[in-house]
């Protein structure tokens, strides 16, 4: 009895073979920062952004400025979108592959309708809650029918791709005064710096998806599904609701950012984004978020859309329009971080 | 009589046959003459012979991905493995003094095999040695690759004038395509190596339980390199057929979406994505139904291009058939008819 009274007293962390104990020195504590499957990945991504950056900045005049920095997140707001909805789905271990179609699908319907003179006030939202719908029912045939995140999705990316070519066969001009609009809007954040709206709405929906994350119960179970589901489930967690919510919000994420690609693009073309499921799911895994889920964060996922983004720069940059480098880069960046994150968590277990 | 049904139904060839047959009814009341076979000029022609010729490299490709599947794997890089071979060989073709001879093109078709080979050996190497796991090991190539194939061609559409590789496409060999008989020997050789060896059960003892199958002295590692490789081997061939048909290298787009429908013939084909026991005749099935369907959206008159929808819903009917979810319904559904029809039974 008194031996339990004492338990709390002991201190519980002498042993702990990890030493995050408050003595230990800085060059022990970068250590294990960095071997840490938590935080390494997202740290190391950091440091990569910092050196290419810098690197851009001493191989290019004109590189080292705010502007190129911003136009980051102008030529890639859409993909933080993206990324955001896929590292919901990453962390509960499973894929959407549907992304890249679910993006020129949202394109098309939004040039289409405009065309037969919709409003966008109407044609907006009606994409968000279609694509919405397509998350759900994909959501239902992984959760209700067992089918594998994989191949539902690749279901799903072939619906949304046919029907592309089944609204239209060829490109569609958007000439709506409000599209145009804000696909030419400017903000100006002082000096010469300016973003666009796209921007903004994507930063927004990185805010609420961080929020979300890490705020709400709803958070805390995508993360412990990631974890293990048959542990969420004996705590008793909503398991089923969550699983199929995670593809519902990828579904919104993606009509999102189909709609900032418009804007973008100020088109609609059964063939665009292909491949793009392929640069959402690297930045989400550049940014640190394991593909086995449970462990990763958005603000990661959106390093590694700017990593992305730095390499199309320098690659821009370099002059030669080679845009096939781009493919080999993150290719060849997607390994290096999945190794490492096999170096780091088999070390840990 | 009965029994006879339920084990017909029961086979895990009943529904893709079935599927088959339906699409060959529905073809056959648009187009009366869609059974017949003619010959000319000593080729044979008809619609049935189109269906194995614009099918063969998708089949090929399926063939490979049946045994990667069967390992419990997958492989999303033959699209790019295609393009890359078919780049390669064309560039070759085209850089050569005599585009047209013989020995220019059994060159090029041997190198870019050989380059296959390697590429295939890369994924073995990342799931096997490294543990990734396929989906992500495959899907490096499958983005980096079509950058590599760019970078072959240039960024350009190789255009060959050279008959002799263009016959690998559309040439025939007594009579039948040469596309239809390569993919029958392809067909062949895995169906002999895996099935009168002792390969095909170790394949499918990898594919259920790797650690198990490995500390019983299977060599699981070995044989998951061998898969891979001989799966790119197989993407490599269809590429240089797709690329030999159009007599183009075209980086972006030869076998865009191939990958996805290899996958789909073989889920048709019966063959579980969950790894384990696989059926190569299924997903010869499975590669008649996709290409049947494609031809029937032709001849029923829909756009040719709405088919990725009819694709979508296959592949949606055949995984929600396959589910557990269903089967339990179902065999839940078939218990309570039993039952009835004994209590009939008992009460007369």
């Amino acid at each position: 009895m008194t031996k339990l009274l004492d338990a709390p007293e002991r201190p519980l962390r002498t042993g702990d073979p990890n030493g995050t104990a408050p003595r230990a020195g800085l060059a022990r504590r970068i250590r294990n920062l960095l071997t840490s499957p938590k935080y390494g990945p997202v740290t190391v991504t950091a440091v990569l952004f910092v050196v290419i950056f810098i690197a851009g900045g001493l191989r290019y005049r004109g590189f080292f400025s705010g502007q190129v920095f911003l136009n980051l997140l102008v030529d890639n707001s859409y993909l933080i979108v993206l990324a955001v909805g896929m590292t919901f789905v990453i962390l509960t271990g499973g894929i959407d592959l549907s992304v890249g179609a679910v993006v020129a699908l949202s394109g098309m319907i939004a040039a289409s309708l405009l065309q037969t003179g919709w409003s966008p006030a109407a044609v907006i939202p009606l994409i968000l809650v279609l694509t919405s719908i397509l998350g759900l029912l994909v959501g239902l045939m992984i959760h209700v029918f067992k089918v594998q995140p994989f191949i539902a999705t690749l279901a799903a990316m072939f619906l949304a791709r046919g029907l592309c070519y089944v609204i239209s066969q060829s490109s569609i001009s958007i000439t709506d005064p409000t599209f145009v609009q804000l696909a030419v809007a400017r903000i100006p954040l002082g000096g010469n710096l300016s973003i666009t709206p796209s921007v903004i709405i994507a930063v927004v929906v990185v805010a609420i998806a961080v929020w979300v994350l890490h705020a709400t119960r709803f958070g805390r179970t995508v993360y412990a599904i990631g974890g293990g589901e048959q542990s969420g489930l004996l705590m008793g967690l909503p398991v089923a609701r969550t699983k199929v919510l995670v593809y519902v919000i990828s579904g919104f994420c993606s009509g999102m950012a189909g709609v900032l690609f418009t804007f973008y693009t100020l088109s609609g073309y059964p063939l665009t984004a292909i491949g793009t499921e392929l640069d959402a799911i690297a930045a989400v895994v550049i940014g640190g978020t394991l593909l086995t889920g449970g462990y990763g964060f958005v603000l990661g996922s959106v390093l590694g859309v700017l990593v992305l983004g730095v390499i199309q720069t320098i690659i821009t940059f370099e002059g030669t329009l080679s845009s096939w480098w781009t493919k080999i880069f993150i290719g060849a960046l997607l390994l290096v971080f999945i190794i490492l994150q096999k170096v780091l968590t088999s070390r840990r277990r | 009589m009965s029994a006879l049904l339920a084990r017909l139904v029961a086979s895990r060839l009943f529904w893709p046959i079935v599927m088959l047959l339906v699409l060959f009814t529905i073809n056959l009341i648009a187009f009366p003459g869609f059974f017949a076979v003619t010959l000319r000029d000593g080729h044979l022609f008809g619609s049935l012979i189109d269906i194995l010729r614009n099918g063969a490299p998708t089949l090929i490709i399926a063939v490979g991905m049946t045994l990667v599947i069967a390992t419990r794997g997958i492989d999303l890089s033959v699209g790019a493995v295609a393009a890359i071979s078919g780049a390669v060989a064309c560039s070759i073709i085209l850089g050569s003094p005599e585009p047209a001879s013989p020995a220019t093109v059994a060159v090029a078709v041997t190198v870019a095999l050989i380059i296959s080979l390697v590429l295939g050996m890369w994924n073995g190497f990342l799931v096997a040695v490294l543990g990734i796991q396929p989906i992500i090991a495959t899907l490096i190539l499958m983005t980096a690759g079509r950058g590599v194939a760019m970078l072959i061609t240039e960024g350009q559409i190789i255009t060959v004038n050279s008959p002799p590789f263009k016959a690998l496409g559309s040439g025939f060999w007594f009579g039948i395509p040469i596309a239809v008989i390569i993919a029958a020997v392809v067909f062949g050789i895995a169906a002999l190596v895996t099935r009168r060896t002792a390969l095909g059960m170790f394949i499918e003892s990898v594919g259920i339980n790797p650690e198990a199958s490995r500390q019983a002295g299977v060599r699981a590692r070995g044989l998951l390199f061998v898969v891979y490789t001989f799966s790119a081997l197989c993407a490599a061939i269809a590429g240089l057929i797709l690329t030999a048909n159009t007599a183009a290298a075209d980086a972006n787009n030869t076998g865009l979406f191939i990958e996805l429908d290899a996958i789909l013939a073989v889920v048709i084909g019966g063959t579980s994505l969950a790894g384990g026991r696989y059926s190569l005749v299924g997903t010869l099935v499975g590669a008649l139904v996709i290409q049947t369907l494609v031809t029937t959206v032709y001849t029923v008159g829909i756009p040719p291009i709405a088919t990725m929808v009819f694709k979508a819903a296959v592949v949606t009917i055949v995984c929600l058939l396959q589910s557990p979810t269903t089967n339990e319904a179902l065999g839940d559904f078939r218990r309570r008819l039993a039952m009835r029809a004994g209590t009939g039974v008992a009460a007369s």
